[in-house]
């Protein structure tokens, strides 16, 4: 990957961790309402794969997934827009932190339902094939979702038709509050099970930006050439606890610590010194993500809370929601 | 054609028709492809259209209508087969929180245009687990549409209506009437979703039904007849979109309202359309409303258990009898 390149995901990541910082500081606040399942740490997954992927492909995320969406290009306005029940919102306030989706930009959605969206870009992958295109869906899930049925299932028959799908696992060590070795049978809750559906299931550093970017391209090359699904575990880490509700306390410091040292930002920030690109060029790409989400802050607190009338459209295709002829 | 077409032939008859016009139209189940079906429903199908467009699944229901999600979003017209209607309750996090939810939950970016289809009902001694009426776990479900035809000329319409849906719709196939006949509709034959037929007329009692439960009422009404009873029989067809409009002008024919559902009482849809009319029908009866449904008992596996649970030509006749004598 070239320097140039590099510090363009750089600053994606800043812009991503930036927006992260926001939501948590706006639902101290007050101002996003529900919940949030924040990403911060987890950002390296979601650039680097994004920049191997083609603009076309098909992405599906979880709960845990603004990285996903702001990486697919969901600015950070809409984003913060939707968490504070905007009409401006990416999903014009009827989906909320969890839900965030662009399908403009082929970002088909993010589901709160535990490994329920693994089947669902089996599915795109297999309409990609049926129309000919070259897409490629990829989903992206946690640890946790690979003792959920769906999972195997979704591996399996994507397996049996050769589709053109990634299983991306952002492994956090963490099922929600429970050390995901402490419930699942193999130390690879993800890339171990490849093996028993006959594809590929690598492990790579989830939070270097290049080693992702280099893992994502190399399977999906292979996957559009008609050699079939693939699993790519990346470990990474939570900053914060699983939602808002969780301090994380269960976590010992040491490791926490370690982590932390092992920040994506900073691994990327490392690189870039090293190639030579001025610290003070690296500080104005923070600076410059601190002024575009502070502007998305101000322009979602000013805009308008949505129209009661929208809780009875969008339900069926005509836009209404009747029930009765 | 010939002159005659059976239920089961409907089925694979208004699938096959549809996907001659429409190229984004693709199947997949559990034994559909060269099997035709463990009720032979898509018989011909994998012959005509080939293995592109009529994929065999391993048994993996999640897998199935979850796929079929994924590709409707992306531009295809899948229709998935859930060999029974009981198995719809492998893959419920697909039709409780998935398909009937994304559109909404993303402000209307996503449009998920597939058909579930399945093989609904009891009547054929295949027990607890395979012999559920089961159209009322859907009809819980906001954002989905619900077909459930009783003859083979309105398999073939609402099969039409409901590939060319925008939206989800669960398509109930009843096990009971797969062998029975009708008149082969004519080219490009299409029944809206939520148009009621009166498929008898009467003056006295309106008798509503659904699916299996149509012929059960129609024949309840040839016997009334005999007895100088005249009731009009209403085949709803769908549960989403429901024709109320056509259950209250009948109405205000008869004054009178039977409901007959082969699934439990408790929270069977007979409910949901008495308490309709309950609310703004209530000045068109002259007596009380009757519910006939099945009995909140698990399906008996002996036909003269069987009996005592679902509804029966027997018990349609009492209750019209009692209201008609109101």
């Amino acid at each position: 990957m070239d320097t140039a390149e590099l510090l363009a995901l750089y600053e994606q990541m800043a812009l991503i961790r930036r927006t992260e910082k926001a939501a948590h500081d706006l639902f101290l606040q007050g101002l996003v309402k529900g919940t949030t399942h924040l990403a911060a740490g987890h950002e390296a997954i979601a650039v680097g794969a994004g920049a191997a992927l083609r603009d076309d492909d098909y992405v599906f995320a979880t709960y845990r997934g603004h990285h996903h969406a702001l990486a697919r290009g969901a600015t950070p306005e809409e984003c913060l827009a939707e968490l504070m029940q905007r009409a401006t919102g990416l999903c014009r306030a009827k989906g909320g932190s969890m839900h965030l989706t662009k399908a403009a930009v082929n970002m088909l959605g993010s589901y709160a339902i535990v490994g329920a969206h693994l089947p669902m870009a089996v599915g795109a992958a297999w309409s990609a094939r049926l129309r000919g295109t070259g897409q490629l869906a990829v989903a992206f899930f946690g640890d946790g979702a690979t003792n959920i049925g769906a999972f195997h299932e979704a591996l399996n028959l994507a397996a049996v038709w050769k589709l053109p799908v990634l299983f991306v696992c952002e492994n956090n060590l963490y099922m929600e509050y429970t050390p995901i070795a402490d419930v699942t049978a193999v130390p690879r809750p993800a890339a171990d099970r490849a093996s028993a559906y006959g594809i590929p299931g690598e492990a790579v550093d989830g939070n270097d930006v290049v080693l992702v970017q280099e893992a994502v391209a190399r399977l999906a090359r292979r996957a559009r050439a008609g050699d079939g699904p693939a699993v790519l575990e990346a470990e990474t880490y939570r900053h914060f606890g699983h939602s808002r509700t969780d301090p994380a306390a269960y976590r010992p410091a040491e490791e926490v610590e370690r982590w932390l040292k092992h920040d994506p930002l900073d691994l990327a920030r490392g690189r870039l010194v090293e190639a030579g690109v001025p610290e003070e060029r690296l500080t104005e790409a923070d600076e410059r993500a601190r002024d575009v989400v502070q502007q998305a802050v101000d322009a979602a607190k000013n805009a308008p809370a949505p129209d009661p009338r929208e809780a009875f459209t969008d339900v069926w295709a005509d836009g209404g929601a009747a029930w009765r002829t | 054609m010939a002159d005659v077409i059976t239920y089961r032939e409907a089925v694979a008859e208004g699938i096959a028709r549809e996907m001659r016009r429409d190229a984004s139209v693709v199947c997949l189940g559990e034994d559909i492809g060269a099997a035709g079906g463990v009720f032979k429903t898509t018989a011909g199908l994998h012959e005509e259209f080939g293995p592109e467009r009529v994929w065999d699944t391993p048994i993996s229901e999640q897998a199935i209508v979850g796929a079929a999600m994924g590709a409707a979003m992306t531009g295809m017209r899948p229709v998935a087969e859930i060999m029974f209607s009981d198995f719809l309750a492998c893959c419920w996090d697909y039709l409780a929180n998935e398909i009937p939810k994304v559109r909404y939950m993303t402000g209307g970016q996503v449009t998920v245009p597939l058909v579930v289809r399945t093989a609904n009902g009891g009547g054929l001694g295949f027990g607890a687990q395979h012999s559920q009426a089961t159209e009322n776990w859907a009809l819980t479900v906001p954002g989905l549409k619900i077909a459930a035809p009783s003859t083979p000329a309105d398999v073939v319409g609402m099969m039409a209506a409901a590939i060319r849906s925008d939206d989800p719709v669960v398509f109930f196939e009843h096990k009971g009437l797969l062998a029975s006949k009708g008149a082969p509709p004519p080219p490009d034959h299409v029944v809206a979703l939520g148009r009621a037929a009166v498929v008898r007329e009467g003056a006295d009692v309106t008798l509503v039904a659904l699916a299996s439960m149509v012929p059960v009422a129609l024949t309840a009404a040839e016997r009334l007849a005999e007895e100088g009873i005249g009731t009009e029989v209403v085949d709803l067809r769908s549960l989403v979109p429901l024709d109320t409009a056509t259950v209250l002008a009948s109405l205000g024919r008869t004054s009178r309202l039977v409901v007959v559902e082969e699934n439990p009482y408790q929270g069977g849809w007979g409910a949901t359309l008495v308490s309709v009319v309950a609310d703004e029908g209530f000045g068109l009866l002259d007596a009380p409303v009757r519910r006939v449904a099945g009995e909140c008992v698990p399906l008996p596996f002996a036909d003269a258990l069987e009996e005592q649970v679902i509804p029966t030509v027997d018990k349609v006749v009492a209750a019209v009898r009692s209201l008609a004598a109101y």
